[in-house]
């Protein structure tokens, strides 16, 4: 009964491959939506991990404000001095390093390029993680002296120098020109179109001097040494900047101490609140393509209960013609679910690598897109063939 | 069975039949007895709504009579299970469809072999015999072609290809040759009569045309839901075989 039903179902299947290829177009929008959506928020969380990660785990990362970004303005900025006297007053810190920075356009040759300059010291590097792939580090009379000599990132290098090799070379920032000592090993892109090898790093005092015009620095990087307890010296670097800055006890602190495990958690909460609401338009759109496939299922039903009339009418039981109506609608469910998987995960391939973040296959948003959609399939191709499965042939013959 | 008449094949005990409700109910029939006995070869007359298609499709255990017995073989088909009756269908009855009912989109031969699949035929076979059936009624040429690109003569007959092609205990034609020229008419009229003659297959044909019920053994009239005139009953039963 079965083989048979099989194969007046597949026979059915060819014979109307409109109706056919609506269904399974039905199951494979929504199947693709959903695990597209889902795989690609997975991807940017993984993405943003990893970008963290190399920024090490034990980096504190000081500006003035309450606020990252422009709210900062009010607040006064950090002196010199700050980054001195937390290195001198808190015990357990590996590195501490001043930076100031400005965006500027570098020329070298007929090219250019905006990028962020940033002036800082060697303890910078530490910090921070970077290693240099050439050149050197600065030396202490050029940080002394404020030197016009610079670091540059692979995305510097790569926009000005080309294939040439940059170190030793001379390149234009603003009005003055500026020596080429070292390059920074890749760090890779970051997600959300952040790149971290965008960078210019020069000594602080030639920054201070030739670009931001101030003694200011605006962001001060310590690195924790590995025994200490992050916390208990983000409260001692708290209470040594209250009192270098003259809060009162009452006001609020006018500069924030963030470190990379509180940003990777506020960045990682951001993306999962994405991917929810990108999987929420995923679901509607899973929902919308399941309407689609209910009505074609019941108008197909309803326009073949003739056909039901007429198995019935020649001796075909009604559970024989209602096995072959749920086969019909196994078999397209099934394959535009394996469809839409499968396009699902060329595309989220592809749309993952343009987004610069990890493509991370789940086998479970799979394999629940796939059964809620053939799930619908075969649902609403089951109740209504029932209905005409249980009328006298007659009854069904007629219907119009 | 303890009368000396032989069993028939199928009858009629007081059936009626009642569509609709209330003030908007019609009785397209209101009591038939009709006694077929096996082997027979009944033309069945009547002016057009007297209810002899309603009373086929019940014959035909394709519908259930609002009241009254249905016996076929002495069983009592009102009391049979969907089911029971699917079975009777599939395995004893053929039926030839006033308006063809051929399965659209698919072709001649694949119509013809429907009753076969259900059957469990194995292919070789189904087709040769599907086949057969076509060739019977001069169609083999047109096996390919679907019900919309044939005439309805066409379909006609291969719809009586689809009925005989199981060689089936009991054939009931519900105007067989209500759309075949005068010539194709005695063709088929002439295959029904050869297979209820070769075969002993029972035949119950619905037909307006005098001429066609002359093929026939015994001929009943119907008017108005009722059973006007029946030549058994007229004749004592000389034309039960
Ligand atoms: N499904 C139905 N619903 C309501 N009335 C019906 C239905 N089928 C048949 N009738 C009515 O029952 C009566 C008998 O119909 P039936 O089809 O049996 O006539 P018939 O003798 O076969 O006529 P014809 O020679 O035109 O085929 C008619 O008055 C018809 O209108
Ligand atoms: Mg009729």
């Amino acid at each position: 009964m079965l083989r048979n039903a099989l194969l007046v179902a597949l026979r059915e299947v060819r014979r109307n491959l409109l109706r056919s290829f609506l269904t399974i177009l039905g199951i494979v929008i929504g199947v693709w939506a959903v695990i597209t959506m889902v795989t690609l928020g997975r991807g940017a969380t993984r993405a943003v991990s990893a970008q963290i990660a190399t920024l090490g785990s034990n980096l504190l990362l000081m500006r003035p404000g309450q606020r990252f970004g422009p709210g900062s303005a009010n607040a006064p900025n950090f002196k010199l001095a700050d980054a001195a006297a937390i290195r001198d007053q808190i015990g357990g810190l590996s590195a501490v390093a001043p930076a100031a920075n400005r965006v500027v356009t570098a020329v070298y040759a007929a090219r250019n390029w905006s990028t962020v300059v940033t002036g800082t010291s060697n303890a910078y590097f530490d910090a921070t993680g970077w290693n240099l792939v050439r050149g050197r580090r600065f030396a202490e009379g050029e940080l002394r002296a404020g030197k016009a000599v610079c670091i540059i990132g692979e995305t510097v290098r790569s926009k000005l120098f080309g294939s040439e090799s940059p170190v030793g070379s001379r390149i234009r920032l603003k009005q003055f020109s500026c020596t080429v000592i070292g390059l920074l090993r890749a760090k890779g892109q970051g997600a959300m179109g952040m790149d971290q090898d965008d960078v210019v790093v020069m000594p602080l005092r030639a920054v201070q001097r030739r670009l931001t015009g101030s003694v200011d620095v605006n962001t001060l990087f310590v690195s924790v040494g590995a025994r200490a307890d992050i916390d208990r010296v983000k409260q001692q670097i708290a209470a040594l900047m209250r009192t270098r800055r003259h809060i009162a006890d009452k006001e609020e602190d006018d500069f924030r101490i963030l470190d990379t495990r509180q940003i990777a958690e506020t960045m990682t909460s951001t993306i999962r609140i994405m991917t929810l609401l990108l999987g929420a338009v995923a679901a509607v759109s899973l929902l919308v393509g399941g309407i689609g496939i209910m009505n074609i299922m019941l108008v197909s039903v309803t326009e073949r209960t003739r056909e039901i009339g007429i198995r019935l009418a020649v001796g075909a039981l009604g559970r024989e013609v209602l096995l072959q109506f749920v086969i019909e609608a196994v078999v397209l469910s099934a394959l535009g679910g394996a469809i839409g998987i499968v396009l699902a995960t060329l595309g989220s391939i592809a749309l993952a690598s343009a987004m610069h973040v990890p493509y991370v296959f789940d086998a479970r948003i799979c394999a629940l897109a796939f059964f809620f959609a053939a799930g619908i399939g075969v649902i609403f191709g089951y109740f209504p063939a029932r209905r005409a499965a249980r009328l006298d042939p007659i009854e069904a013959l007629r219907h119009e | 069975m303890s009368s000396d008449a032989p069993q028939p094949l199928v009858a009629l005990r007081g059936v009626t039949k009642t569509y609709g409700e209330g003030a908007s109910a019609l009785s397209a029939l209101r009591g038939i007895d009709l006694d077929i006995a096996p082997g027979e070869f009944v033309a069945i007359m009547g002016p057009s709504g007297s209810g002899k298609s309603t009373a086929m499709n019940i014959l035909g255990c394709l519908d259930t009579p609002t009241s009254g017995e249905h016996l076929f073989q002495g069983v009592h088909v009102e009391r049979l299970s969907r089911t029971q009756r699917a079975l009777l269908r599939r395995h004893y009855l053929g039926f030839v469809f006033q308006g063809y009912n051929l399965l659209a989109r698919t072709s001649a031969l694949e119509n013809v072999e429907l009753p076969l699949i259900y059957r469990r035929w194995p292919r070789t076979r189904r087709r040769a015999a599907a086949l057969e059936a076509l060739a019977a009624v001069g169609l083999v040429d047109w096996r390919a072609h679907r019900p919309s690109e044939l005439s309805g003569g066409q379909q006609q007959r291969v719809a009586i290809a689809r009925a005989i092609v199981t060689d089936p205990e009991l054939l009931l034609a519900d105007e067989p040759t209500g759309n075949l020229d005068s010539q194709r008419s005695h063709e088929i009229m002439a295959l029904l009569a050869g297979l209820n003659r070769e075969r002993g297959v029972t035949l119950v044909m619905v037909t307006h045309e005098a001429e066609m019920a002359r093929y026939a053994s015994r001929s009943v009239r119907f008017r108005d839901g009722l059973v006007e005139h029946d030549d058994a009953a007229s004749h004592g039963g000389e034309q039960a075989a």
